[in-house]
């Protein structure tokens, strides 16, 4: 597979674009923030014609903004975006990019699930119409399965509801590849293999070698550093919304794209060395994450802080959510009242049409009321400590949760937390879209609640948040895959954990 | 045109933008219109029947917007039957006996809590939307009805009927209990760990389940609340008119969702208001007054009434998420 | 792989079953209603309710809801009994017109991202005030030709049958099988998707609401033409009536699951319940309990349906 890479694609390192003039798609200089975070700090990136690009990088390295902006579901902030030679930066859309034959594979899938195969491919072409349309879409899709597929047992009929999420992702991936009438150039695909098994992910990597050669593009971003190894022509590495690293696949290594995901200087020293409080009397949590094969389990003991690593969607959130469940449903693998800290705030934390101390009091409205009435003088002193000890910058707590940055809305959800009685502590990745000075502030807090006894178990995805934690697993494909003690825990092995080399079963 | 919006509202400039200053607004100026038009005659006397008609909106219309406020898509479409069998149940009850008069109200509002209870364990057990199972739980409640009591002319204890069309300074009576019922409610909704849980769970569900909220419990309590004041309304309905009818009820299944809008509470949910559903009523009543009065007809009435909702909705606007 | 019957199958099979059921309960019961006589009597207000229960459909799979349907129909009931008879080219404007009314109410709704009960609660206020405006008491005349029309012998099989037959076939093809109809239904099962592929969201709206106008307009001449005259409060139960039809007929509030073959049946259904609990020699009164019922049992076959499901998989 290393052979037949085009001289194009060898460019100089620590620089995104290669040395060709029939470049596909040119970035420069593209930047994008959401808020205060900077998603994106200035991306130079070329594609070129008949290679196939990977992409890695940890999470929140920006990849994921990289690819909306290329497919048009989000504009840069600033830079320039050059399509088939045209600059298009101000004029880039969903539209204008299939019509330039630029193609992406969103990670959520952008399949109707109450229509039919046939029907789904129908939507991305509207030049299919008329008598028999569905036949021909039918066939066009089919086709196209067939071509990566061979044996994905799909009809054309099929309602993709009915789908497993394996053979939905398939049709999607078809249907990206399809063509009727327009061109078809740059493929985007987006861990395109995080559903597939390793058969048919092989299928896929074969094809996409197979669509290069015949001189298609492909962006391929995967956290299975071997497929991007072995499929690859270049790999281009991203890091805190930069491109940090840029080499031909074949002089990469799996160790060396580790490396190259890293931060700059990795800390030798952790803290105290093994000052780790682990294993002080029986846990309070003890529970087996759901899809945990082996005999592994995640314990809690009073006063921990445990943390949970790995790559976002790896059954951390699940695992959270299940002890969650188990403590409010009274059963025996959790002991003691939970509270939870959520990560994504719009949809799990916040209640938009309240003030900040409403929502920062609605966790313990209940122990302060008499009779089910609201202990409007209690829950106001509560507010107002919180708003000191955690520092709530707002000249009124009356005021609107949304009038506040995100950074304190996160804050206010931690007072909600901490402020509860609760004894165990779950927190779902709350530092994502925090400024640095917020994220000091809560680590002190979270540190010295622990030395008060309460527990916690924290899924960040933040490598450097790890530290504060006194034991750290490791999770992937939804199971805890590493067991990491704070004197064991470097960086290294949480990212040789986390991305594992795909086992061949 | 001041279109300077400051981040954070000083708590004078949020009284005045309160949803329910514009639905009083509204009745104000519909009464006024109207008592400028007759010249002055009659102005104390059409506020007087407006409170009385306005009072049987009001208690519908605060279950049905507890309800509302527990989030998109939950709607109680039973109320209509239940106010026809609840009433009709307090007539036979009563039997036109003073002595039985609370034994009826209590029955009546057992009724409605029985209703209610039926309500949510079809939206739970067989999973399916709100709106169809207060709808298909509406059908039964109406045949039951109809079975029950046709041909009923049972009137009601004299001594219900008096209290209902009483007076107190010429302020009716029925007003003012059913504004101490909706004081009572307004304190519900805003001070009580109930009237969050239902404010919680309209905004956002997930988070109010993970902030340690029952989510089915309180959408359980507040079904049984909306058909429980639907009941009362029945019984008083069939008090007030001399006896139970079977389709006493009909008008109030949009009348009790329209008064929701334009009292001002947020039919997303998570968003609502005692005061507005008052205003609202009024606002109704007294429209239809000024229109009687004016001399047209009831079809411009209701064309009237329809715009007015759409407007209302459409000034006040859905979620801005959601395009871009 | 190799299920017997997938849930989906029995899922679409429950609103045929349903109605066969209450058929074979009549026939049992009552074996002369087993005749074109019979049939034609038990069906005859089936017609109108199919086409109200189709507008209602259209309205559903972009995954909003009409409650302005039944006072819609009640107007063009009217607008039936008085222009169309009396100056037929101002009916023709009018109900035409009444269509427009239902697209630009569509476009509101997308444009302002409106909640579709609020608005369609609004407009059933105003179809209702033109109904009484029309017709302030019950009267009018349908025109000759229309009571013809639906009142028309056909051989062998009656008229409600067959009409009833070809409105399900010709929106089944126009909405399931045809190019556009898959575009149409995929904005209600996934509107990001169909956005993202190039589509406008706010052209598929407004062509469901004004094809939702449409039938409302059929179902109210097909109904005034039965009973020849109207009145303002004709087919007000038909708002309710029409969702308990698509829903009975396996249609799904959101995601733009419809099936308009179901809803004809599930409107069919509803209609006959009233004709067993008569053969039963149960009282009418019984006729609305018994619909509600049947959506109780039908909603809970289906769940069970689901669970079943849900714990195979």
């Amino acid at each position: 597979m290393c052979s037949s890479r085009p001289a194009a694609a060898f460019a100089i390192p620590a620089d995104g674009r290669a040395l060709t003039t029939d470049s596909i798609v040119r970035l420069s200089h593209v930047e994008r923030s959401f808020g205060a975070v900077r998603a994106l700090a200035g991306v130079d990136l070329d594609v070129v014609a008949g290679e196939c690009l990977g992409l890695v990088g940890h999470n929140g390295a920006g990849k994921s903004t990289l690819m909306q902006i290329l497919a048009g579901t989000l504009q840069p902030g600033s830079g320039s975006l050059v399509v088939h030679g045209r600059d298009l930066t101000a004029a880039y859309s969903v539209g204008v990019a299939q019509a330039n034959g630029v193609r992406c594979v969103f990670q959520e899938l952008s399949l109707c699930p109450n229509l039919s195969v046939a029907e789904n491919a129908r939507i991305l072409h509207p030049s299919i119409r008329g008598f028999g349309w569905r036949r021909r879409a039918g066939a066009l899709i089919v086709g196209k399965l067939d071509e990566i597929f061979p044996g994905h047992g799909i009809t054309a009929g099929d309602i993709v509801g009915d789908l497993s999420l394996g053979r939905r992702q398939m049709v999607e991936i078809a249907r990206a590849f399809s063509v009727s009438d327009g061109r078809l150039d740059l493929v985007i695909l987006d861990e395109p293999t995080s559903s597939l098994d390793s058969i048919v992910s092989a299928q896929l990597l074969a094809f996409v070698r197979r669509f290069i050669s015949a001189g298609g593009s492909v962006i391929l971003i995967s956290h299975l550093l071997n497929e991007i190894l072995s499929t690859a022509d270049r790999v281009v590495v991203m890091r805190d919304g930069r491109v940090v690293d840029a080499r031909p696949a074949a002089a990469h290594s799996h160790g060396s794209l580790v490396a190259a995901m890293g931060s700059v200087a990795v800390e030798e020293k952790h803290g105290a060395g093994g000052a780790s409080k682990r294993g002080s009397g029986t846990p309070i949590v003890e529970i087996r994450p759901e899809r945990q094969r082996d005999s592994r389990r995640l314990t809690v003991h009073r006063g921990e802080i445990v943390g949970l690593a790995g790559l976002a969607g790896h059954g951390q959130t699940a695992t959270l959510r299940a002890i969650f469940r188990a403590a409010r449903g009274g059963s025996n693998a959790v002991q003691g009242s939970v509270a939870f800290v959520a990560g994504d705030r719009q949809t799990d934390g916040v209640f938009p049409l309240w003030s900040i101390a409403e929502n920062a009091i609605i966790s313990s409205g209940a122990r302060l009321a008499r009779f089910g009435v609201i202990n409007r003088a209690g829950e106001a002193a509560l507010a107002a400590a919180w708003k000191q000890k955690i520092g709530i910058r707002t000249p009124d707590l009356a005021n609107p949760i949304l009038s506040l940055s995100g950074g304190n809305q996160q804050k206010v959800l931690f007072a909600r937390a901490l402020g509860s009685e609760a004894e165990i502590v779950l927190m779902d990745d709350p530092m994502r879209g925090v400024d640095i000075g917020t994220k000091q502030e809560v680590y002190a807090i979270v540190k010295a609640e622990a030395e008060r006894g309460r527990s916690f178990v924290w899924y960040t995805t933040e490598l450097d948040e790890l530290k504060h934690c006194d034991h750290v697993y490791v999770f992937r494909s939804g199971a805890v895959v590493a067991d990491l003690s704070r004197a064991e825990l470097t960086e290294e092995k949480v990212l040789q954990s986390s991305f594992e080399i795909a086992e061949a079963s | 045109m001041n279109t300077v919006a400051a981040p954070t509202r000083s708590p004078l400039a949020r009284f005045a933008t309160r949803p329910w200053i514009w639905s009083f607004i509204g009745a104000l100026a519909v009464w006024v219109a109207t008592i400028v038009f007759t010249g002055g005659k009659g102005a104390g006397e059409i506020l007087s029947v407006a409170l009385t008609f306005s009072s049987f909106f009001v208690i519908v219309g605060v279950g049905q917007m507890f309800v509302i406020t527990t989030g998109p898509g939950n709607v109680d479409l039973s109320i209509p039957a239940n106010i026809a069998l609840s009433g009709a149940l307090a007539m036979i009850l009563m039997d036109g006996s003073n002595g039985m008069i609370l034994a009826g109200l209590v029955a009546a509002v057992l009724c409605g809590v029985a209703i209610g209870c039926f309500n949510y364990i079809l939206i739970r057990t067989l999973q399916i939307p709100p709106i169809i199972a207060t709808l298909s739980a509406s059908f039964i409640i109406q045949s039951i009805a109809i079975a029950y009591g046709r041909g009923l002319k049972i009137k009601p204890p004299p001594l219900l009927t008096d209290l209902v069309q009483a007076h107190i300074l010429s302020v009716p009576l029925l007003a003012l209990f059913v504004l101490a019922l909706s004081v009572g409610l307004a304190f519900v909704l805003n001070r009580t760990l109930y009237g969050r849980a239902v404010t919680a769970v309209g905004q956002n569900p997930r988070a109010a389940e993970l902030a340690g909220i029952s989510v089915g419990r309180t959408r359980f309590l507040t079904y049984v609340l909306s058909a429980a004041l639907a009941g009362l309304c029945g019984a008083m309905l069939a008090a007030f008119s001399g006896g139970a009818s079977l389709n006493m009820g009909e008008e109030y299944l949009l009348a009790s969702i329209a008064v929701v809008v334009i009292g001002g509470s947020s039919v997303a949910g998570g968003d609502s208001n005692v005061p507005g559903i008052w205003g609202a009523s009024l606002f109704m009543y007294l429209l239809v007054t000024m229109l009687n009065t004016f001399g047209v007809g009831a079809g411009v009435r209701l064309v009237a009434t329809g715009v007015i909702i759409i407007a209302v909705i459409t000034i006040a606007g859905g979620k801005s998420s959601g395009r871009g | 792989m190799t299920r017997f019957v997938s849930p989906r199958v029995i899922r679409a099979l429950l609103p045929a079953l349903s109605m066969a059921v209450l058929l074979v309960a009549i026939f049992v019961i009552q074996p002369r209603a087993m005749s074109y006589f019979g049939l034609n009597l038990m069906l005859n207000l089936a017609l109108p309710i199919a086409f109200a229960t189709m507008a209602q459909l259209c309205v559903i799979t972009v995954n909003d809801l009409d409650l302005s349907i039944g006072s819609f129909v009640s107007f063009c009931a009217c607008v039936g009994a008085t222009f169309l008879n009396d100056t037929p080219l101002l009916g023709v404007a009018v109900l035409v017109g009444c269509v427009g009314v239902y697209a630009a109410v569509g476009a509101l709704i997308h444009l302002r991202n409106l909640p579709s009960i609020v608005v369609t609660l609004g407009m059933s206020f105003v179809w209702l005030g033109c109904s009484v405006l029309l017709l302030p008491t019950p009267g009018g005349t349908a025109p000759a030709w229309l009571i013809a029309i639906v009142k028309f012998k056909t051989p062998l099989i009656p008229f409600a049958i067959l009409a009833s037959i070809a409105l399900a076939l010709i929106v089944h093809a126009g909405l399931m099988k045809s190019a556009a109809g898959a575009v149409l239904r995929g904005s209600g099962g996934n509107p990001q998707a169909i956005a993202r592929a190039g589509w406008s969201l706010l052209r598929t709206k407004v062509t469901m609401f004004a094809l939702a106008g449409c039938f409302g307009v059929l179902a109210g001449l097909s109904l005034v033409g039965m009973t020849t005259s109207a009145d303002a409060n004709i087919a007000l139960r038909y708002t309710l009536l029409s969702i308990a039809g698509v829903i009975l007929g396996g249609g799904e509030f959101v995601g733009g699951r419809v099936s308009p073959i179901g809803a004809v049946l599930g409107a069919l259904t509803l209609a006959l319940a009233g004709s067993l609990l008569s053969f039963m020699q149960i009282s009418p009164d019984w006729q609305i309990g018994a619909q509600g019922a049947i959506l109780i049992v039908v909603l809970a076959l289906r769940t069970l349906v689901n669970r079943a499901e849900a714990r195979a998989a």
